[in-house]
């Protein structure tokens, strides 16, 4: 116990510890968070108001960035899978970044639902009054938590045992990883069936959504590994195999065209029936009775996932500026289609026919980025621990003196 | 590239001769520096704190009150007791505020005849008056639309209509709010059971326990369920002293809100105030349970329908269009509006009442109300 508080002294101590670089990093994420504390500030006071939602959009950016965010947090399975299904070698020790940013990811989503609540305050009636198995939201709080447990179990136990020099026993995190696979898929469907659950929304009551959230999520995700661990390869000294960057490559063109063909069946659904269900969609791509806030942001959203699925088809995509400049390209339009495209056209129109357009107010992008730099700054401290235990240069037997100056000679 | 650093590494010694001679201090003073200016910018972000209004703040009471079917009857009385101490410190007006029970053998619906309706939206206004609904921004439970005839797909339909004349007779008027369904789906989604059916059949909600995430607005096919992003504003002039607990109390911002048919009347009794508002009798409320009641009569040979019988809500509320005049309005109706018209001038028909014109009608369904009970 006592090595163990050392232990998490030390990493706190570590996080302080970095170049230059590091400390403009986090010092500018620092300045974003507090920037996203005083917008949730005056939201708290004033109530909702200050965001651009309405009784007839009454979910807007927050939850749309909840819903990629428990994709991206599923994602970390994709590296998962490779390695202990199929045995691959070079995603081994890299599992464990994706998993660190499954932590990070999962705790942005809480925050953003935490924010959306009217009544932050009564948090605890949930575990009061808790309407499980018949709300959606009840499985989400249930899976949401479990997987950041499994993750920060898994995590935690391979982290510590490389700090104590120990070889991590099979039996305490295997199994666990093997629940983490299936826990992965349950958090991205239950958030799916979150919105296909709901008969008055045709534009989500669609059996689609729950596969269309896993491939988006599985392209975005892995695509933002890519580019966490080509960061790692260029500030540090920890050794990235390119055979690695390639599987995931792969990973990520396959997820990329799995849901740009489930978004073409969706379409196709749609617009050729031509139904009345289709008006939401019609709101998306087309714009409904002159209204059209939605439709540059829709298409900028396909060009930019055609584009980068065209980019990484082509062998192009290995050089490393190609393949960095398709993930930002595709991360973006992912962002857009599953946040403002998934969740703002399903109350356009309102279930009455009116029509009432959303945008987000600048208090409410505050607040947003303010969430999305706290979970950068969570990553980022993850990381930057963990590589340097992993290394071998934090070890229980070390002075934390001879950690240091082995951390400024790396 | 030069380090920075807070946390001095052992190579900020070999830098600089002099700092080696006291490194810990210097480190110190550093971290020192660095934690201070860090609570200050802390300080600064919460700031907005400050304006925080400490009424809006829920008291020690209401923050442990339990959920409604938890209360026993001698917790419940302390609840109306504390929103009653409550209404009075804010309205100066001392309310008559109880927990009415459903009756026994009751089971309410509403039928709406849209052949009489006149778009005069009468009843929106009663009932805001009635409801104690927040006047700025202001919520409305009833959404009157101008539908063209032919048709019954809402987006055709006009919300927003604002004509010198109602009706207009190439359209009808159809009303909506709460249908007060038998398998509500905003109930199923709630996952603090905040909101629920009693059993006759009103869907009402603990504005106490409710914790504003939204999601049975979402699930509501029927969009009649109201949210308070703000602090509701309500002129102490305005307010509505006969109230209860699921229904007609002041709300807070943050909570949703939405038509409970008018149960602290109508458990007592007496009919909704959207009812009692309507001048052409467009709008029928009673218990199906009773075969005698004027709604059996309705359900029994008039050719009634529901809105969105596909999403399988089952709802109480029913219209239908009297079979005499399938293509008109009721010429009964369009007399009564030619009078109203007369009286009321602008005032007659508009979305939003300013606030002089809210208490003329406000003033009206207050004597219709006497009317009605004499």
């Amino acid at each position: 116990m006592k090595m163990y508080l050392k232990f998490l002294s030390r990493c706190f101590r570590l996080s302080f510890v970095g170049d230059a670089r590091y400390y403009a990093w986090m010092f500018g994420l620092t300045i974003v968070v507090l920037v996203g504390i005083n917008a949730y500030c005056k939201q708290f006071v004033q109530g909702l108001a200050t965001t651009g939602m309405t009784d007839q959009v009454s979910w807007g950016f927050y939850i749309a960035n909840f819903t990629f965010l428990v994709g991206m947090a599923a994602a970390a399975v994709m590296l998962v899978i490779p390695v202990y299904i199929y045995r691959n070698r070079e995603l081994h020790d890299l599992v464990i970044f994706g998993e660190l940013f499954a932590i990070a990811a999962i705790v942005m989503a809480m925050l953003f639902v935490t924010v959306d609540l009217g009544r932050p305050d009564r948090g605890m009636h949930l575990l009061m009054r808790f309407n499980f198995p018949s709300s959606m939201l009840t499985w989400d709080v249930l899976v949401l938590n479990g997987y950041l447990f499994l993750n920060l179990h898994i995590c935690g136990y391979l982290i510590y045992c490389a700090y104590r020099k120990q070889r991590p026993s099979a039996l305490f995190y295997v199994p666990f990883v093997f629940i983490a696979i299936a826990w992965a898929i349950s958090i991205h469907t239950v958030t799916a069936f979150l919105y296909s659950g709901l008969g008055g929304r045709p534009f989500w009551n669609s059996a689609i959504i729950a596969p269309r959230f896993l491939a988006s999520a599985f392209a975005a995700g892995p695509a933002f590994l890519i580019l966490t661990l080509s960061v790692l390869k260029a500030c540090t000294s920890y050794q990235v195999p390119e055979k690695a960057l390639m599987t995931l490559r792969s990973i990520v063109t396959i997820a990329l065209a799995i849901s740009m063909f489930l978004l073409i069946s969706e379409a196709f659904t749609e617009f050729y029936t031509q139904s009345a269900h289709g008006a939401s969609a019609h709101y998306l791509y087309l714009g409904l009775h002159g209204r059209t806030a939605l439709v540059p942001w829709i298409w900028s959203a396909i060009a930019l996932n055609t584009v980068a699925l065209a980019i990484l088809f082509t062998g192009w995509s290995r050089k490393p500026v190609v393949l960095h400049t398709a993930c930002i390209m595709l991360i973006v339009g992912i962002w857009i289609e599953k946040g403002m495209g998934l969740i703002v056209p399903a109350f356009v129109p309102t279930p009455l026919g009116e029509i009432v357009e959303y945008v987000p107010t600048l208090n409410e992008l505050f607040v947003t980025l303010g969430i999305w730099a706290f979970g950068l700054l969570v990553y980022t401290i993850l990381v930057r621990v963990t590589v340097p235990v992993l290394a071998g240069r934090l070890t229980h037997d070390q002075r934390f003196r001879q950690t240091l100056e082995a951390e400024y000679a790396a | 590239m030069k380090d920075v650093r807070i946390w001095d590494g052992p190579s900020a010694a070999t830098d600089e001769a002099q700092t080696a001679s006291n490194p810990t201090r210097r480190s110190f003073l550093r971290i020192g520096a660095a934690a201070v200016g860090g609570m200050a910018a802390l300080a600064a972000a919460l700031s907005p704190l400050r304006e925080l209004d400490p009424e809006d703040l829920p008291d020690v009471e209401e923050f442990l009150q339990k959920h409604y079917k938890e209360m026993t009857a001698v917790e419940m009385e302390a609840a109306l007791a504390r929103i009653r101490a409550n209404v009075a410190d804010r309205f100066g007006v001392e309310p008559t505020i109880r927990d009415p029970k459903p009756l026994d053998g009751v089971e309410f619906v509403y039928a709406l005849n849209l052949s009489r309706c006149i778009g005069c939206r009468k009843c929106v206004h009663a009932c805001v008056a009635e409801n104690n609904q927040s006047r700025s921004p202001e919520i409305q439970y009833i959404r009157v639309i101008e539908m063209p005839r032919g048709t019954l797909d809402v987006e055709k339909g006009d919300h927003h209509y604002d004509r010198p004349q109602v009706p207009d007779t190439a359209h009808f008027y159809m009303p909506v709010q709460c249908h007060q369904c038998a398998n509500p789906p905003c109930v199923k989604v709630c996952p603090v059971e905040a909101t629920w059916q009693e059993p006759d059949g009103i869907t009402v909600i603990d504005y106490d326990w409710c914790i504003g995430c939204r999601y049975c607005e979402a699930a509501c096919p029927y969009w009649a369920r109201r949210f308070n992003f703000a602090q509701p504003s309500l002129p102490a002039d305005e307010l509505n002293p006969d109230m209860s607990y699921l229904s007609n109390r002041p709300r807070e911002r943050g909570v949703m809100e939405k038509c409970h048919f008018c149960l602290h009347r109508t458990r007592e009794g007496r009919m909704p105030a959207c009812l009692e508002a309507c001048p052409t009798g467009a709008r029928k409320f009673g218990n199906v349970l009773d075969s005698k009641s004027e709604v059996s009569e309705i359900l029994k040979t008039k050719r009634v329908f529901v809105l969105k019988e596909e999403v399988g809500t089952l709802p109480r509320f029913f219209y239908y269009f009297d079979e005499r005049y399938p293509n008109t309005i009721d010429p009964e109706a369009l007399v009564i509006a030619e009078q109203l018209r007369e009286e009321e001038g602008d005032a007659f028909g508009a979305m939003d009442v300013g606030a002089a014109g809210r208490l003329v009608i406000a003033r009206a369904s207050g004597m219709s109300t006497e009317e009605t009970c004499a």
